[in-house]
């Protein structure tokens, strides 16, 4: 009997007897009636498993557990990258199957445990996995309540929950949740419920103490670099020194002379294995290797020409109007090129995973943010099927887009299945750096127009590479046309880029809004207005207006302020459904070109509020990430060979770069929850640039904004 | 060069025979299972190896083990007293000074060391003193606020 076959057979417990799971699927599969079953580890398995393309399960069992002490588990396919997520899912079970926040565990990113889902990005958690999550809940609290009416006899209507007991409201007879499932599985749906409203939110708004406090404060948070298992080995890998480099040759004798030392090979990976991590690096530096390093001439100079010549074909994200329309009723057209470098994700905790085999089952403990997939690509790289993969992904140590891509998951797979061992892989950071899928470096060309009035005439945006994401703009404009050529999602030709590019927080937008934002200050200047002013003479939409208006009062903005070298700065963006303005005030070193940022303010209109603090994390964290790709990050390179390192060449914003932050939520009650954690990040370049530009009257049309570049800005004005 | 190191470890003596060229951070993470203490450089770039030996900050990634040897170490799994956590972990918690906590052991050590040394530090101090410790996720209001908390109630008590 195969392994399959005797889990189909194995009896499983229903309410009223037990029935083999073969029987269950039976059973269930023809929907004749509904009942519990309860087994040890499958229990949080969807019943069965989706054909095709797969999407989340529809069944709420597969999000949460009641358990016999009453304590709910939620489950969640989405990981703990820092954003929080930990902290606010919870959050929307507890408020629509109406328990106390604080009697809900979860259990994230576990594929054997946790309901399929594409992966933790795009500021999605929230506002696109929230409503299925809220819906499971809900449905479950309306079986819970028809449960609890013939269980008291009473009718549903006069029923009400608190805190999982569900009380007849005329008797007082009052039943928990946890007495009515038993700790089984709850096998009844009815389909469609409606979600808690609004005005019902009881949960929503509050800013609980974050559910990974205390591990990360005492150092027991256990990340996939931290899992420990008997005879694991941790391996190095040998590396090219560029990309598209080929071994010629390699001699691997005096490493394998250390003494407990393993080196093995299977094509292209060749890994030193050793118990310690250090030992196994030292033995690796013994191997001499000889690579064919082809030629490709750009280099972070040249890449801007080559990417222009070698882009795909325009395609036309936004169209209405006539450009030529539009100039002849322009009274000035202002024409400009923007450039914005690759920037590398650089999470503290590098790319890494432990995995092991063992009874032909993969487990592999990964920091990724796309378990699922990963759990894909793992079966097909060692040729085994799905369900004989588990991924697990415990603490993750920032992701910001770079971990989507999870190659260290199949390094250490493989490496378990050629050792016959665990092996744990922790990527050092110069193979951060050199694996990592940069932001890719992009140009945007504009040309617009404003009459006399300070109306906006027209409007002509081409971006090459970023991608068109929020490429199409929201001002009241006329005569527009947004076309988009290439982007960070695979739709570029080969040899467009040197090495790997990828998602980075917030992708294309931050490219798209750095270009658009500092180009409407520069009419703003053509029509002789304040920026702000002039940003509400073209705007009619009105969550932005108030956005905006909002950002100004909170900053007391005042037109045409001018002190010497100190500067203020607004852009405005709307990513993932969220509004956002920023402002900023900036002092520049005209000697050194320095930038010190002072102050920033930062007003957010995401819908309705999850979590506050928990926004508030993600917005003072976006606004200092963002001061590092508008100031300092870039990616050097020659030909394929990754420049930086580390980071004495790789600045990542510090302490002394601290601005003072100040944040503002605006409630807005009608809007669903939408995105956070990238939204408040893609300002960051536009807002300093135009407050460079008041400060000194240099305008900067390249990121990053670096001394050098300020002082070139400088000398040209 | 193999040899018996001697040293004491969050308050405990300890004997360890190890090739004493090796670095710090991999004898705790992988000899000693504390794995509190990150990797995130390994050229003392980053500060998330942070640990305290003898009252200051040292980068475990690129000091060797021979440099303990007779030492007093303290990582952060050393740092809670009695099963109390110490007034610098309980700000970070209040704050939520973190996202995602890689940093964070490193953080607390440093911020340690800062305040055995001033009692109430300015926020220019803390900011000169936590300067090279790196945080990616952009926690760095809430880590001065937590610290300028600790400063505060450790004056209390």
């Amino acid at each position: 009997m195969s392994a399959q076959d005797k889990w189909e057979n194995e009896a499983i417990e229903v309410a009223g007897g037990k029935v083999s799971r073969r029987e269950f699927f039976g059973l269930t599969g023809s929907g004749l009636f509904v009942f519990f079953w309860a087994g040890p580890g499958e229990f949080f398995q969807e019943p069965a498993r989706l054909p095709g393309r797969p999407s989340y399960p529809e069944d709420f069992n597969a999000y949460l557990r009641i358990g016999a002490e009453g304590r709910v588990t939620c489950f969640v396919g989405k990981v703990e990258l820092g954003q929080g997520a930990m902290t606010s899912l919870p959050m929307l079970l507890a408020e629509e199957l109406d328990v106390a926040l604080d009697s809900v565990d979860i259990v994230m990113g576990d594929t054997d445990l946790c309901p399929w889902d594409m992966g933790t990005f795009g500021s999605l958690s929230i506002r696109q996995f929230g409503p299925v999550l809220r819906k499971a809940g809900a449905e479950a609290r309306g079986v819970l309540l028809q449960m609890a009416a013939e269980r008291l006899n009473v009718p549903v209507d006069r029923l009400k929950v608190n805190a999982g007991v569900v009380t007849d409201s005329s008797t007082g007879k009052h039943v928990p949740y946890a007495e009515l499932v038993q700790g089984k599985r709850i096998e009844r749906h009815i389909g469609k419920v409606e979600l808690k409203p609004v005005s019902s939110f009881v949960v929503h708004g509050k800013s609980p103490v974050r559910r990974d406090a205390l591990e990360k404060v005492t150092g027991k948070a256990r990340y996939a670099g931290d899992v420990r298992l008997p005879g694991m080995l941790n391996a190095r890998i040998l590396r090219p020194p560029a990309h598209g480099a080929v071994l010629k040759q390699v001699d691997t004798s005096a490493a394998e002379k250390v003494e407990g030392v393993r080196i093995v090979r299977e094509g292209d990976l060749i890994a030193v294995l050793h118990e310690h991590r250090d030992v196994a690096e030292r033995a690796k530096t013994l191997i001499k290797a000889e690579y064919d390093n082809p030629k490709v001439a750009v280099d972070d100079r040249t890449i801007f020409d080559h990417l222009l010549k070698n882009a795909p074909q325009p395609q036309v994200v936004d169209e209405r109007g006539s450009l030529t329309e539009g100039e002849k009723l322009s009274a000035a057209i202002v024409e400009e090129t923007y450039l914005n470098s690759y920037v590398a994700h650089a999470p503290m905790e590098t790319h890494s995973a432990t995995a092991t085999i063992e009874n032909e089952k993969v487990t592999v403990w990964a920091g990724t943010q796309t378990p699922f997939p990963v759990k894909q690509q793992l079966a097909e790289a060692l040729q085994v099927a799905p369900e004989k993969v588990r991924v697990i992904v415990p603490y993750v140590g920032g992701g910001f887009g770079g971990k989507s891509a999870s190659r260290q998951a199949i390094e250490a797979a493989r490496l378990a299945k050629l050792t016959g061992k665990p092996v744990q892989v922790v990527w050092d950071r110069s193979e951060e750096f050199f694996f990592d899928t940069f932001r890719p470096a992009a140009v945007v060309k504009i040309r617009s127009g404003v009459d006399a009035l300070g109306k906006l005439t027209f409007w002509d945006f081409k971006v090459f590479c970023a991608g068109d994401r929020e490429a199409k703009q929201f001002y009241d404009i006329p005569h527009q046309r947004t076309v988009s050529a290439g982007g960070w999602f695979g739709e570029n030709p080969a040899g467009l880029h040197p090495f790997a590019i990828g998602p980075w927080r917030a992708p294309s937008v931050n490219t798209n809004t750095f270009a658009r934002e500092s180009h409407i200050d520069i009419l703003a200047g053509k029509a002789g207005m304040d920026p702000v002013e002039f940003r509400l003479k073209n705007l009619s939409d009105k969550r932005m207006r108030t956005v905006l208006q909002t950002a100004a009062h909170q900053f007391g903005w005042k037109p045409a302020q001018k002190q010497k070298r100190l500067g203020v700065g607004v852009s405005c963006a709307i990513y993932s459904g969220t509004y956002v303005a920023t402002m900023a005030e900036v002092a520049v070193d005209e000697r050194t070109g320095t930038v010190q940022v002072k102050r920033v303010v930062c007003v957010q209109d995401q819908g309705v509020t999850v979590n506050p603090d928990g926004s508030r994390q993600q917005m003072e964290g976006s606004i200092m990430m963002g001061l590092g790709y508008a100031l300092a990050e870039e990616v050097r390179f020659r030909g394929r060979e990754i420049l930086d390192h580390n980071f004495d060449s790789y600045e990542i914003p510090r302490f002394s770069w601290l601005p003072r932050i100040e944040t503002v939520l605006v409630d807005n009650p009608e809007v669903p929850a939408s995105g956070c954690g990238e939204p408040p990040i893609v300002n960051m370049g536009a807002v300093l640039a135009n407050a460079i530009y008041d400060a000194v009257g240099a305008r900067l049309l390249q990121l990053p904004m670096t001394p050098a570049r300020v002082k070139a800005a400088l000398q040209r004005s | 060069m193999r040899r018996t190191i001697s040293f004491t470890l969050n308050g405990k003596p300890t004997r360890l025979a190890v090739d004493d060229e090796r670095m710090l951070l991999w004898i705790l993470r992988y000899d000693l299972g504390l794995t509190g203490t990150k990797y995130g450089c390994g050229e003392g770039l980053c500060g998330a190896c942070t640990v305290v030996v003898d009252n200051e900050t040292v980068r475990a990634c690129s000091t060797p083990i021979s440099e303990v040897a007779g030492k007093s170490m303290l990582t952060i799994e050393g740092l809670e007293h009695e099963g109390k956590l110490h007034a610098i972990q309980q700000a970070f918690l209040r704050h939520n000074a973190f996202q995602c906590g890689y940093c964070t052991s490193g953080m607390i050590l440093s911020a340690y060391v800062l305040l055995q040394k001033a009692s109430r530090p300015t926020t220019a101090e803390i900011i000169r003193h936590m300067d090279d410790n790196l945080c990616r996720c952009g926690s760095h209001t809430r880590i001065v606020e937590a610290i300028q908390e600790a400063a505060g109630s450790k004056e209390r008590g």
